[in-house]
């Protein structure tokens, strides 16, 4: 079921006093089948763009926006009646209900007419608990369980009715890294078996770009980018996407003649005179034992974790306003014999820029330096 | 004193500090305070035989003020159960003027010395008070009747079920009440299978020591009551009437009833609740 929003806001607060726009009118596209992430800070709006799709916060009435799943109009339909599956960050199970009671609740409250009878229902959920690996549970309480399972009971719970839609706010925000994973894997197994429509809301950008099949990055209650995790991290559309995709390394200087030069660091760039801002990647940075032509960017290595698939290194220099950010194979760790304290120059792979007036155009420069 | 030295030494370290210190002083004042009372009232029954212990306990006017107590306190303990439970809704659930205010007002009962909320309540709804005016022609008399006994009680008593269950529902995230409604519940079916039972414990209990303060209530209730023999005397009322002709171990029989009464209530409810809390924190009762 593809879920279509026109023109949705909104704001919280009375008018006169204090108003807050959580979300500024925005417009969204989600295909059928598909698992789309909302990723962005906390603040961005992405937790109530989520709230008003499932129906738990109405958007405003002016500008009247529109939600639609499918050919269905839900805009006034109220949540209890919109066939969705919502899934809590801290999974809001029902304590006093067995693990079995809780998956069947749905099916428990539906009108004598729709309601399967007990027997059916109670081979229902046996097959749900069983696709959540959660049949041994069925007469445990929530109290008696492991974040993760309570998360799995919360998610076969929020399937039991079929919904056309899967709704999930941070839905492992509340667990630990390595759950966390395990949990992110299944899920995505799960969207894939069952095929329906899901949207996530997370602040994690690893989460995000792992597991959707497209992410929608916002900030102050405006969408910035809706792409693949591919593209939103090869072509990011503007700076905050790029910063919030990853860390970051500034260069700021005076660019004259094709030359940046910001203190005793200069680098060659093709690029009109003036005042400039290079962003660069920490693997976009190589460390070398001397300069090159292009690049005359001298750094002292302050700190080294050789912890992971790459080494990290922090560098310092007196041009530098904030510390660099490199990574580098394991192999030129050995090679370069790094060590702290050590006097490096670094040359850019590659560098990116955002200049402020092309603020949505997504510019980007490529290889400026090989 | 070698081997007290070293267990005390041995003993993990404790983060309050003076265990003993305060566990002997909590004792001393417990004992003081509750139980040297208490025993007073057993001393004065020590003159007394089992015979004569049942006469006082069964006499006819003292087990018709049983009734009336008992009877005025469950329907006090009721009303104050559903409007307390509604109070406390209010006051949780929902920001408007004036919350504050509601909320302070809650504990005026307690604060209040029970005599002045009797007088007040016995001026209002007497034939010739506010109330009273109004309700008489309806052929609804308040005073003096177990109507006003009840309305003394449910007074006094409401802020039990107020303040037992207002933190309960504090703590009750809205995320609950959020997800039987994705789940497609009704509001009145997400009531009653989903909120109800989390505020099931608290509301017994509030409503269960409102009965209970209802049962002994004294000052609020002989105003309005008009203590007719047989018909409107409560059973703290026949305890001081008992008092005043100076039989002491009449009074003491008729107290430990009461005393009996409440305590074995509060013990039950006790043992309730514990069952119920272990089930929502993970044991297996």
């Amino acid at each position: 079921m593809s879920i279509r929003l026109h023109n949705v806001a909104k704001t919280f607060g009375k008018p006169g006093r204090g108003q807050t726009r959580a979300l500024e009118p925005v417009n969204l596209d989600i295909h059928d089948g598909e698992l789309v992430g909302l990723l962005g800070p906390s603040g961005s709006g992405k937790t109530t763009l989520l709230r008003i799709i499932a129906g738990l916060e109405s958007a405003d009435r002016e500008p009247a926006g529109r939600i639609l799943f499918g050919e269905r109009d839900v805009t006034q339909v109220h949540v209890r009646d919109r066939r969705i599956g919502f899934v809590f960050q801290h999974y809001a199970l029902f304590r006093h209900m067995t693990v079995f009671d809780n998956v069947a609740f749905g099916l428990t409250v539906l009108p004598r007419k729709q309601r399967p009878s007990s027997g059916e229902i109670r081979t229902r959920v046996l097959r749900l608990l069983e696709m959540v690996q959660l049949e041994a549970f069925a007469g445990r309480y929530p109290a008696q369980l492991s974040g993760g399972q309570q998360q799995r009971v919360s998610l076969a719970r929020a399937l039991a009715l079929r919904p056309d839609v899967l709704l999930l706010d941070e839905p492992f925000g509340a667990l630990d890294a390595k759950v966390r994973q395990e949990l992110r894997r299944w899920l995505r197994h799960l969207h894939d078996e069952l095929n329906f429509t899901s949207v996530f809301v997370t602040h994690d950008q690893e989460e995000a770009l792992e597991l959707s099949d497209r992410v929608v990055v916002m900030s102050n209650g405006r969408i910035e980018q809706i792409d693949t995790p591919d593209a939103l991290y090869r072509a990011p559309a503007n700076r905050f996407v790029f910063e919030f995709l990853g860390d970051v390394n500034h260069l700021e200087g005076e660019v004259r003649d094709g030359v940046l030069t910001c203190g005793d660091a200069q680098l060659a760039v093709e690029l009109p005179d003036g005042p400039e801002e290079l962003l660069l990647r920490p693997h976009e940075v190589r460390l070398t034992e001397t300069p090159s032509a292009e690049a005359q960017l001298p750094v002292t290595v302050t700190s080294i974790s050789p912890v992971g698939a790459e080494v990290r290194v922090e560098l310092e220099a007196d041009w530098l306003s904030a510390p660099w950010l490199a990574t580098v194979r394991h192999a030129d760790f050995e090679r370069l014999a790094l060590a702290r304290g050590q006097r490096l120059y670094a040359v850019p792979r590659r560098w990116h820029r955002f200049p402020a007036a092309a603020v949505r155009s997504g510019q980007r420069h490529p290889e400026a330096v090989s | 004193m070698i081997t007290l030295a070293s267990l005390a030494g041995s003993a993990p370290k404790r983060v309050l500090p003076g265990f003993g210190l305060s566990l002997g002083i909590s004792l001393t004042f417990v004992s003081l305070v509750l139980l040297l009372p208490l025993t007073g009232l057993f001393g004065q029954l020590a003159g007394v035989s089992l015979a004569e212990y049942w006469a006082i306990i069964t006499e006819g006017r003292v087990v018709a003020s049983y009734l009336v107590t008992i009877g005025a306190a469950a329907v006090a303990a009721l009303i104050n159960a559903a409007f307390g439970l509604l109070l406390a809704w209010v006051l949780v659930r929902y920001a408007f003027p004036g919350k504050r205010l509601l909320d302070a007002l809650m504990d005026l009962p307690f604060a209040l010395p029970t005599a002045v909320a009797g007088i007040t309540l016995a001026t209002l709804y007497s034939s010739n008070g506010w109330m009273g005016q109004l309700l008489e022609p309806l052929g609804l008399e308040v005073a003096y009747t177990w109507v006003g006994i009840a309305l003394a009680m449910a007074f006094t008593s409401i802020p039990f079920v107020v303040r037992t269950v207002q933190p309960v529902l504090e703590d009750l995230p809205h995320e609950v009440d959020e997800a039987a409604m994705t789940l497609g519940a009704r509001d009145g079916v997400a009531f009653r299978r989903v909120i109800l039972p989390h505020l099931w414990p608290a509301l017994v209990t509030g409503t269960g020591l409102a009965f209970v303060r209802s049962l002994g209530e004294f000052g609020a209730i002989i105003f309005i009551a008009g203590n007719m023999p047989y018909e409107t005397e409560i059973t703290a009322l026949m305890i001081f009437v008992k008092l005043q002709e100076y039989d002491y171990a009449g009074a003491s029989a008729i107290a430990s009833v009461v005393l009996a009464v409440s305590l074995l209530l509060l013990l039950a409810i006790n043992i309730w609740q514990g069952r119920f809390v272990r089930r929502l924190h993970g044991g297996n009762g």
